[in-house]
């Protein structure tokens, strides 16, 4: 193997070691709890990843699949049933709506897509807050024994899982056709590609990790009013965090996910306005100038560090 | 039975503003195959010009809707210099890619300029005649939204006179119809595209006054607009002006039907039913006469 492979290997293994043994060697809930959120949101923007960078299609409805699997997840989880039942029922939740959406909208190339996720998470945060107006508390004998702990792993497994089906669609048959796809669809179908169930399996499965990306937020939130789940913010912070790092790429919404939380702690842009004016433009800049997000900011400047620092077996090879 | 009417009334009356509020994003799809998914905050912007001006100098907003469509003809050109026509040179399906991503960053930082500039509160305008209402069999319509409904056609009647009887109009629909062979026949290209996007804030603008001289105005509304005027260009068939005007009624009074029947909590579910309904069935919109 290669130095080249090796290096980045080492580090994953680091960080994927020090991230597993953080909870047993750190006590401070803040920092337990703030990587949890790195973990969530590299989940949730993973799951837009898997069709929006990789199959090309882009949803705006991020955060109803998310409000979904949230809201199933709490009330089956605050009804008292168990809590991989409730997970489970929020992934499948979001799945039924992927395919009540995705089965009408994917069929077609243009802007439908697009306007069925935006509409049906719209339409959900609107008559959610309409038909659900009350808050949901944990309570008291929850609360008492609430630990950040489990929540931790949980978003842990869900981060690599959904990691995982990213790497795989990057060496797969499924995510060659995608990538296909992606590029032209006309040429993807002329070779034998069908676009609409590689689309349609793509959102599906975003749908079934955002959806438990929920759950786990509904696990974890002390109390929450039920629509909160579903606002825009939820569609466009991962947006953001997917483009920031890099669409289409495996590390990209995992990068993107910890340089936003470090921006976001360092400009103490916690909620409110200034959040959304400094992201908003942030998001514009990158779609406009920085398409390639942070991988390929990263990559080209290793490539001209390499290529100023030629290693000893290119020696002599010009560039 | 009344009661019946008196929600179709209504929902007429509104129907036709989600129609206007479409246009305007119907036809710069139509030229510049992008999707502006911040329209519905031009047509917030074209309501807090209409408060303003009725607020600060007493001008009625059925004539202030003249001025805000002038506004924003000036800030959509402004827009789109700035970003969306950085695009241009794209093909087809990134540049629409794109215009919904930027749109929709776009619609997140004009809200939260708004709300910093105005605050988050529902503002209204009250004019003399804002209560009026004319019996119409047992029922009542509201002379403002009629007023702004009359508005509505007139503008739209305009536009379509514009569009059919002038060079630049005609020169836009060559470009709607194909941009090559428009370029090739001498029009320019670059200056329709800017028209077109400063010509649909302009419908946005005036739409957006209309709006606030009959419901309450605040930096949120935009993105529920969007959503309204998304559907109406779905369902009218993308790029159809006339269609998208009649879908615009048409979801009006299905709203207003769905209210009655289910209860106003899930009167916004209609509208995301039609959506998948008319792409399961007729794709290319409801209301075109011609397929593609």
């Amino acid at each position: 193997m290669s130095a080249h492979g090796l290096i980045p290997r080492a580090l994953l293994a680091a960080v994927a070691a020090a991230v597993t043994a953080l909870p047993a060697a750190n006590h401070n809930e803040a920092v337990l709890t703030w990587t949890f959120l790195i973990l969530l949101y590299a989940s949730l923007a993973q799951s837009w990843n898997l069709l929006g960078g990789f199959g090309g299609q882009v949803n705006l409805g991020t955060a109803g699949f998310f409000g979904l699997g949230a809201l199933v997840t709490r009330f089956l989880w605050l009804g008292g049933h168990p809590l991989w039942e409730a997970l489970t029922a929020g992934g499948l939740a979001s799945v039924v709506m992927s395919a009540v959406v995705g089965i009408p909208s994917l069929r077609f190339r243009g802007p439908y897509f697009a306007i069925g996720t935006l509409a049906v998470a719209e339409i959900l945060w609107i008559s959610v807050g309409n038909a659900l107006p009350d808050v949901s508390p944990l309570p008291p004998a929850l609360l008492a024994t609430y630990s950040i702990i489990p929540r931790y792993y949980l978003a842990l497994g869900l981060a690599t899982a959904v990691t995982l089906v990213a790497w795989w669609l990057t060496r797969s048959r499924f995510g060659c056709g995608l990538a296909a796809v992606r590029e032209d669809e006309g040429v993807a179908e002329a070779i034998g590609v069908d676009p609409f169930r590689h689309k349609l399996v793509a959102f599906m499965l975003s749908g079934i990790f955002a959806g438990i990306a929920g759950g786990i937020f509904g696990y974890y939130h002390v109390s929450f009013y039920p629509n909160f789940v579903f606002d825009p913010v939820w569609t466009f912070d991962p947006l953001l965090i997917a483009y920031l790092g890099g669409i289409g790429t495996v590390w990209g919404p995992v990068i993107g996910a910890v340089f936003f939380l470090v921006l976001q702690e360092t400009l103490a842009l916690k909620a409110g306005e200034m959040h959304l004016l400094v992201f908003g433009v942030l998001f514009i800049v990158v779609v406009l100038a920085l398409p390639g997000g942070l991988m390929d900011a990263l990559g080209r400047l290793s490539r001209r560090f390499l290529a100023r620092h030629p290693s000893p077996v290119g020696a002599g090879a010009s560039d | 039975m009344t009661i019946l009417l008196q929600n179709a009334i209504f929902g007429t009356l509104i129907g036709g503003l989600y129609g206007l509020a479409a246009v305007g994003l119907s036809l710069v799809f139509g030229v510049l195959q992008m999707l502006n998914v911040a329209h519905g905050e031009l047509i917030m912007l074209g309501g807090y010009a209409g408060f303003w001006l009725f607020t600060l100098w007493h001008i009625d907003p059925f004539i202030s809707f003249i001025l805000s469509g002038l506004g924003l003809f000036g800030a959509g050109i402004v827009l789109y210099l700035a970003m969306f026509s950085r695009l241009i040179r794209f093909d087809d399906e990134t540049k629409l890619k794109n215009s919904v991503l930027i749109g929709f960053g776009l619609s997140l930082v004009m809200e939260t300029l708004a709300i910093l500039a105005w605050n988050a509160d529902e503002r209204a305008i009250t004019t003399a005649y804002s209560g009026a209402v004319f019996p119409l069999g047992g029922s009542v319509v509201p002379l403002s939204r009629l007023g702004a409904l009359m508005i509505a056609f007139l503008v739209l009647g305009g536009l379509h006179l514009f569009l059919h009887r002038t060079y630049l109009g005609k020169a836009i629909r060559a470009t709607a119809a194909d941009v090559e062979a428009a370029s090739l026949a001498g029009i320019p290209v670059p200056t329709v595209f800017v028209m077109a996007f400063g010509l649909g804030s302009a419908l946005a603008g005036i739409a957006g006054t209309l709006v606030s001289m009959t419901d309450a105005i605040s930096p949120s509304i935009g993105l529920g607009w969007t959503l309204k005027a998304l559907i109406v260009v779905v369902l009218g068939g993308m790029g159809n002006i006339f269609g998208t005007f009649v879908a615009g009624l048409f979801l009006g009074v299905a709203e207003s039907m769905s209210s009655f029947f289910l209860g106003n909590a899930y009167r916004e579910v209609m509208g995301l039913f039609l959506f998948l309904l008319a792409l399961s069935v007729r794709p290319q919109g409801l209301f075109t006469r011609r397929s593609g």
